[in-house]
């Protein structure tokens, strides 16, 4: 057995890996193709005010953090909704808001400096059972919405007017939408860490977009590619001691630099292999007329030849 | 007469009169079959009105303009029209419901100018978008359920995209995503449908393709059709009725009767009309 699996940790660590790299990217494509990928940023930074707050009162921290996020995701959803501020200066005040209070709250209480570095970048030791049931419960949950909303968020993922008139309740889905959004950055901060999980729910998605058409192919692609770099990150921190979540999002970059290279080379080709095609078209166009330009001249001989026999 | 036919005898109608014509059409017709109802209809951004004071109806299978320079109301006219605006004041009937509480979405058709998937590389395919049209409110095992495929096959057929269902949506010119969006307005068979702007960027052979297909669907089908538009060609060539707005209505009535007065009216400075169809009176 590879030494990796010996730890019960690390078993729970890949098994989180799993969940978090299933769930967050599924989310991501709906926000990245709404352009509301700074959403996830927020309810990031909403949940370390939460963490914060719990570290304070020696509170359980996912769960304040999902109220938190909860509390934002849906007062976010109803200042656009009412158009009390633009999408993205609400997106903004409660992103540096929630910084603020966090930064508050971290400098009064001293001395979980490094519980809350754990919830900042990751970390493979803190995943406990009761992480993982999080987990899954919201694995469960987020399948079960896609499943019954599939129609719906395609629809107000491609036109939210169009939607809307289709008969689509458009505030209620973009509701739960941001809610568990919410949710799957609680959970996820275990692994990647608050500060770069946004990139676990973005890049898979830019990957996917790539390689893949079809609105449901996409989802899931982006899911598989979520669990295949948040898992090998997650080995790569494990054997070279570093913190998973910078090992994740830095596995997800690699690839994706990997696909934009091969697409970028498959352009080059396809662009050298239509220039050779028209080359090769011009000089069959320069020999037809090269030769018809011979005929014409010997048709010109023949009848000079004509003329002079006359 | 054909309704399209234009007489140069029309230039000097009195707007009052050409506005009485359709308001007494309509109200021959019960509530919920005049497809759109304007009723001293208000809206404000901020306080600062942006429609004033609209009154006027469009009757089942009118082919109606609405036409207006930038700014001047008509795209917010048309999402009161379809409940995506509350009215400030008065109210908005669509098919005889408030506008804002309507449910029976497939009898109106919706062609917006641009999505927000036509900036996104959005990876459905044309089919699938054409698909949005099959829907009918949430259902919990609309997952498991077949889909009305002759619908949408049809719909894509009437609207010219059949040979683009797998393409993705990304990949098309702004004339093909018009014809999507047409094709997807065209499934549920409505009785209605609205357009903003629909011939936007697209160039003169498309244009004119765009038009006679919606010609068809205005005389064939019989659906009432609303297209906001800034070109005067185009509304002068296709529609039967036309409003004009600069924020209030300032000439509403037969295509016909919309004369250079209630053009510089509309515009704010001198506007000529020149015919340039063979069959009609130039003026």
């Amino acid at each position: 057995m590879p030494e990796i699996f010996q730890y019960e940790f690390m078993i729970r660590a890949i098994l989180a890996s799993v969940l978090v790299g299933a769930t967050a990217p599924a989310f991501g494509v709906f926000l990245v193709l709404r352009r509301l990928s700074l959403m996830a940023d927020t309810l990031s930074h909403v949940a370390l005010a939460g963490v914060a707050v719990a570290l304070l009162t020696k509170t359980f921290a996912p769960a304040v953090a999902l109220v938190a996020t909860t509390g934002a995701a849906v007062s976010i959803e109803e200042l656009r909704m009412r158009r009390l501020l633009p999408g993205d200066a609400a997106l903004a005040v409660f992103l540096y808001g929630a910084l603020a209070v966090a930064v508050v709250l971290i400098s009064i209480a001293e001395g979980f400096n490094s519980t809350l570095f754990s919830y900042l970048f990751g970390s493979v030791l803190t995943v406990s059972t009761t992480d993982l049931w999080w987990m899954a419960t919201l694995a469960v949950v987020i399948a079960v919405f896609m499943a019954l909303f599939s129609s719906e968020l395609a629809q107000v993922t491609f036109d939210t007017d169009l939607a809307r008139i289709n008969g689509v309740r458009v505030h209620l889905l973009n509701l739960g939408l941001a809610v568990l959004t919410g949710a799957t950055i609680t959970v996820s901060m275990r692994v990647v860490g608050l500060l770069l999980v946004g990139a676990l729910i973005v890049i898979p998605v830019i990957i996917s977009l790539r390689i893949t058409g079809g609105l449901a192919r996409t989802v899931f692609a982006s899911s598989a590619i979520g669990v295949f770099v948040a898992v090998t990150g997650m080995v790569i921190a494990f054997y070279a001691d570093i913190a998973p979540g910078g090992s994740v999002v830095l596995t997800a970059i690699c690839l994706l630099v990997i696909v934009e290279a091969v697409a970028f080379t498959r352009r080059l080709s396809s662009r050298s292999i239509h220039l050779q095609i028209a080359e090769m078209q011009q000089h069959a166009h320069a020999h037809e007329s090269h030769a018809h330009g011979a005929n014409d001249d010997a048709g010109d001989n023949l009848s000079a030849g004509t003329r002079s026999h006359r | 007469m054909s309704e399209h036919e234009r007489t140069a005898d029309s230039v000097h109608v009195d707007e009052t009169e050409s506005q009485n014509v359709d308001v007494d059409s309509s109200k021959t017709l019960a509530p919920d079959q005049i497809p759109i109802r304007f009723d001293e209809t208000w809206f404000s951004y901020n306080s600062e009105p942006v429609v004033r004071d609209i009154n006027f109806s469009i009757t089942p299978g009118e082919f109606a303009a609405i036409l207006g320079p930038n700014g001047s109301g008509k795209t917010t006219l048309m999402k009161l029209a379809l409940g995506l605006l509350k009215p400030t004041s008065g109210r908005v009937l669509l098919f005889g419901v408030p506008a804002d509480r309507f449910t029976d979405w497939h009898r109106v058709g919706y062609v917006p100018q641009r999505t927000q998937a036509t900036e996104s590389r959005f990876p459905a395919s044309v089919r699938e978008v054409v698909n949005f049209g099959t829907y009918s409110g949430f259902d919990p095992l609309a997952i498991f359920k077949r889909r009305r495929s002759d619908r949408v096959d049809e719909a894509m057929e009437m609207a010219g995209v059949q040979t683009l269902a797998d393409r993705r949506v990304s990949d098309l010119s702004v004339g093909q995503q018009q014809r999507m969006l047409i094709a997807r307005s065209l499934v549920s068979r409505p009785d209605l449908l609205v357009m903003d702007e629909p011939v936007a960027g697209i160039d003169a052979a498309g244009e004119e393709q765009f038009h006679s297909m919606i010609r068809r669907f205005n005389r064939d089908l019989g659906i009432t059709i609303v297209m906001v538009s800034h070109d005067i060609g185009a509304v002068m060539r296709e529609a039967t009725t036309v409003a004009c707005i600069n924020r209030d209505i300032v000439f509403h009535g037969p295509v016909h009767r919309l004369d250079a007065q209630a053009l510089s009216d509309l515009y704010g400075f001198p506007v000529d009309v020149l015919m340039h169809d063979p069959e009609h009176t130039h003026r």
